[in-house]
């Protein structure tokens, strides 16, 4: 077997997925640009480590502990393509991370035996503005090309005519760092967890991949001694589960918030969240664009219209342009089923 | 290709969207930013449909259909999605129905009662937008606009660029751009292409109604060629029905003095263009290619991007103008009127006429010829307004002096019209000077040479050449603004370059009924072709009463002043823009 389709297999076989928060299936993404390449001109990597999401640190983590193991990652993907196939790698980060972490990736990259690599790679970071909005895979396409930071319609996929038209291998920091692991055969089945808000022990953790929120938070020492709610999988999109529904996974982008349930005044969470969402709406759709600006609204109101709400967190969910546009729905309608009685 | 539509079998092809599956077989989908001119763009979200085995609705404009796939289109998930977008979208239009022209089309306004659309929860967030002005022709009204972009697209198609999406989210915004070297050049296809007359004609129709009741005016109107095959569409006539007979009893009705055909001063335009060509033929030094210039917008395309072409266009005027000229001076003079008191409506289906009428170089005793512009869809607005039941109006004719002008005027509405009917005029003026040497097959006798089908057609570019008096003549049609940087490096090649703005010429014009669209651009051009094929007289030199007026004006020596015009390098155009202040209540 040769040493690209070893890659590929080990990839497979540790089951690893997109740590973007999607969880798609690396294996078949990888093969996907791989299958895209043939006959192809040469195609682009893009390491997507600008986390816009509130909650989620860990890609920062990732870099400050493991620069080395993700250059690795992205070695392997190039290795994998085969280094004529691959054009140019971008390192997308947002403009903290990279004061914070180029140095020490470029170090990485000058060395054996990244040198070919670190030539051809460049820092991409990311605009103060629009920063949820461009961590989509194809508003980050539209960034890094000059355009409108908008998603594009879909398909065709990235990882067929991606970058400037040609095939992109988009992955998360977390990815790159796990597939270093798996073709070591060190890849224990574990992932980077954020906890944040009332934890008396915040921070990132690597734990495995399949405990559920409750065993999470009692071995992080997090497990609050209040009453509480969580928000799990970002601090905007992800999903709110009461202290009784911990018996889940923490997926999408493994972090888990917590809230203070006595303290927390719901209207003004949900300003929050949907102040974000109003600001980092591209205004490419109209569901979105209007959807998060009349919810938004609609908190202010004396009166809270429940039924009105619902009908356009629904139709968020259900007509969205893009993932983040229905994204909006999953903790306003999960909060309303879990918390708010 | 087999899938289930609202559980009924129906077989699409392959590659084809769920929209354009379902309305080949009836189903309705109703979409606002979807228009098959365009790229699909799925920014509306109100074609929403279910799809089963999927999690979330999809957009039936973006989602190729597949073998197997069921589909819902009407189920009460989609019902409530739509119904919820449709409002958010209202929520982004301030509605102006009660004064706005497109009061009795407006799709947001038919959607919304379909689905029962509540239109009070939310507030009118656009109220303070800007509306800004180009010249006189086109404005974009920001209070209006839900931000589709058809008019972004439609004039990035146009090859212009002149409109662009600026901002993002709630603050988005469609404003001209600030680059000083890009023009709007009028042609309104914006204005065809938005759903919610956001993007619109500048409005004269109200002006037009109040003149019509001034004691002291004889106000006449003018339709041009592409009208007629257009106009019945609003009326839910079929598309291409050519409405000539119902058009004179229409402006009757409405209170017009007397109605004249533009096809008329299309004879005038052609004659003085053939000249033109003749006059050029027989210098050896000639200026080549000649260009059209009766449409305005690729006047102002010109005067701005291509000054170092101004001197290859032909002179001759436009035939609205033309006409206006002959029934302000002519006409006045038979029918012992005073000039002064005579106003001119032009019924066009173009908005950049608006810019043209407007022209200081075009004037007459320092009056404007055409004294107002009404783009088709203003015109049937007033029908609609004044309760004129157009599909049962009987024919009727117009004033007698002026006919209704040869074949060849009418496939003026036509991409490649203007072009075939001057050459109708040079064959035949080749002929009379009595030179023709007819040899091989691609040689025609010339005045035999009736149609000249090779620059026929909707396709984007043409060309052909031809041999007359054993001269090569080589042919280009510029079908389309956004065609014309393929002929730009060549344009030494050709002798007759015929360039039209809109795609499909004046058939589909900025100013034309909407929706236009391929299947009815082709529909309208067969309609003007079918016009051309029936009338007795198919060319502009064998209309008698033309050839009288043309005879005195050329006696008069007045022909600089009513035939020709003259052309000047451009500037940016006038922009102006403003914010509406009035609260405007609304009405249904």
């Amino acid at each position: 077997m040769s040493k690209t389709a070893n890659i590929l297999k080990k990839i497979s076989e540790a089951g690893l997925v997109g740590r973007g928060g999607a969880s798609y299936p690396t294996a078949a993404k990888w093969a996907a640009v791989k299958a895209a390449l043939k006959n192809k001109k040469p195609g682009y990597i893009i390491v997507n480590g600008a986390e816009g999401e509130p909650g989620v640190k860990k890609d920062a983590y990732i870099f400050h502990h493991h620069a080395a193991a993700v250059i690795n990652g992205v070695y392997l993907a190039e290795q994998f393509f085969g280094a004529d196939k691959i054009k140019k790698i971008y390192i997308f980060l947002n403009r903290e991370y990279y004061q914070l972490y180029s140095f020490s990736l470029k170090t990485v990259l000058a060395d054996r035996p990244y040198e070919a690599l670190g030539e051809k790679t460049e820092f991409f970071i990311k605009p103060d503005r629009l920063t949820y909005i461009s961590g989509e895979e194809t508003a980050l396409l539209n960034l890094i090309e000059g355009k409108k930071v908008e998603p594009r319609r879909k398909p065709p996929y990235p990882t067929e005519q991606g970058l400037y038209g040609r095939p992109t291998l988009i992955n998360n920091p977390e990815t790159f760092y796990n597939v270093s692991l798996a073709a070591q055969n060190r890849y224990e089945g574990k992932r980077f967890y954020t906890i944040s808000g009332l934890a008396r022990r915040p921070g990132v953790y690597d734990l495995p991949a399949n405990l559920t929120v409750e065993e999470i938070l009692r071995q992080t020492g997090n497990y609050p001694a209040k009453a509480f709610f969580v928000q799990v999988g970002g601090g905007a999109s992800g999903e709110i589960f009461n202290d009784e529904q911990l018996s889940v996974p923490a997926e999408g982008a493994g972090s888990i918030m917590i809230y203070d349930k006595k303290r927390t005044d719901w209207r003004k969470l949900f300003k929050h969240w949907l102040s974000f969402y109003q600001e980092q709406s591209c205004g490419q759709c109209a569901i979105c664009r209007e959807g998060s600006y009349r919810l938004r609204e609609l908190m202010n109101q004396k009166q809270f219209n429940h039924k009105l709400f619902d009908e356009v967190v629904q139709s968020l969910e259900d007509t969205s342009f893009c993932g983040l546009g229905s994204s909006m729905a999953a903790p306003l309608k999960s909060y309303f089923a879990n918390v708010k009685n | 290709m087999k899938l289930k539509i609202n559980n009924k079998q129906i077989t699409g092809r392959a590659g084809q969207t769920i929209l354009e599956i379902a309305r080949e077989n009836g189903i309705e989908i109703p979409s606002l930013c979807y228009h098959p001119d365009l790229e699909v763009q799925a920014n509306c979200r109100v074609c929403a449909v279910e799809i089963k085995g999927r999690i979330n609705l999809a957009t039936a404009c973006s989602t190729v259909a597949v073998a197997g796939m069921e589909v819902l289109t009407d189920s009460p998930r989609v019902r409530q999605a739509r119904r919820t977008n449709l409002e958010l979208i209202f929520g982004a239009h301030v509605e102006k129905c009660g004064h706005c022209s497109y009061f009795y089309d407006c799709e947001l306004l038919k959607l919304s009662r379909k689905y029962k659309v509540p239109i009070n929860r939310f507030s009118d967030r656009k109220q303070g937008r800007r509306t800004y002005r180009f010249d006189q022709a086109v404005e974009v009204d920001g209070t209006q606009c839900f931000d589709c972009r058809n008019c972004v697209t439609a004039c990035a198609r146009q090859g212009i660029n002149y409109l662009e999406v600026v901002g993002s989210g709630i603050n988005q915004e469609i404003r001209p751009t600030r680059d000083k070297s890009i023009a709007c050049v009028y042609c309104g296809q914006c204005t065809l292409h938005c759903p919610v007359a956001a993007a619109q004609e500048q409005g004269n129709w109200s002006a037009v109604e109040k003149i019509l009741s001034a004691k002291d005016k004889i106000v006449v109107a003018q339709f041009a060629p592409a009208v007629r095959v257009s106009l019945g569409e609003e009326f839910g006539l079929p598309v291409g029905t050519n409405c000539e007979g119902k058009i004179y009893t229409a402006l009757k009705r409405l209170g017009f003095a007397h109605v004249f055909d533009i096809n008329f001063g299309a004879d005038i335009t052609t004659m003085t263009e053939a000249e033109e060509f003749m006059d050029r033929w027989r210098q050896p030094q000639a200026v080549w290619p000649l260009m059209t210039s009766c449409c305005p917008s690729w006047v102002a395309y010109a005067e701005f991007y291509h000054p170092e072409l101004l001197p290859h266009l032909t002179t001759a005027r436009s035939p609205h103008i033309h006409l206006a000229g002959a029934i302000k001076t002519y006409w006045a003079e038979k029918k012992k009127l005073d000039p002064k008191k005579i106003v001119v409506v032009s019924i066009v289906p173009c908005t950049a006429k608006k810019y043209e009428a407007a022209r200081p170089e075009l004037k007459w005793q320092k009056r404007k010829l055409v004294d107002y512009v009404l783009t088709v869809r203003e015109f049937a607005y007033l029908i609609k307004k004044h309760n004129i039941d157009f599909r049962n109006l009987p024919d009727s004719d117009g004033e007698k002096l002026f006919n209704r002008g040869s074949g060849a005027a009418a496939i003026y509405g036509a991409s490649g019209g203007v072009m075939e009917s001057a050459l109708r005029t040079v064959a035949a003026l080749l002929a009379a000077t009595g030179r023709t040497k007819p040899s091989g097959s691609t040689e025609h006798s010339p005045d035999q040479r009736l149609e000249f089908k090779e620059v026929r057609g909707l396709a984007g570019f043409k060309e052909a050449t031809l041999v007359l008096n054993g001269r090569k003549i080589r042919l280009g049609v510029v079908n389309g603004l956004g065609n014309f940087s393929r002929i730009l490096p060549k344009l030494q090649k050709y002798h007759y370059i015929e360039v039209m703005a809109c795609p499909g010429g004046c058939l589909g014009g900025g100013g034309q009924p909407i929706p236009t669209t391929a299947a009815i651009r082709r529909k309208r051009w067969e309609s003007l072709y079918n016009i051309d094929k029936n009338r007795l007289m198919r060319r502009a030199h064998e209309n008698k009463p033309m050839l009288a007026y043309y005879a005195r004006i050329k006696e008069q020596n007045l022909g600089a002043r009513l035939l020709h015009t003259k052309f000047t390098k451009k500037r940016n155009p006038i922009l102006t823009s403003s914010v509406d202040k009035r609260k405007l209540p609304f009405a249904f």
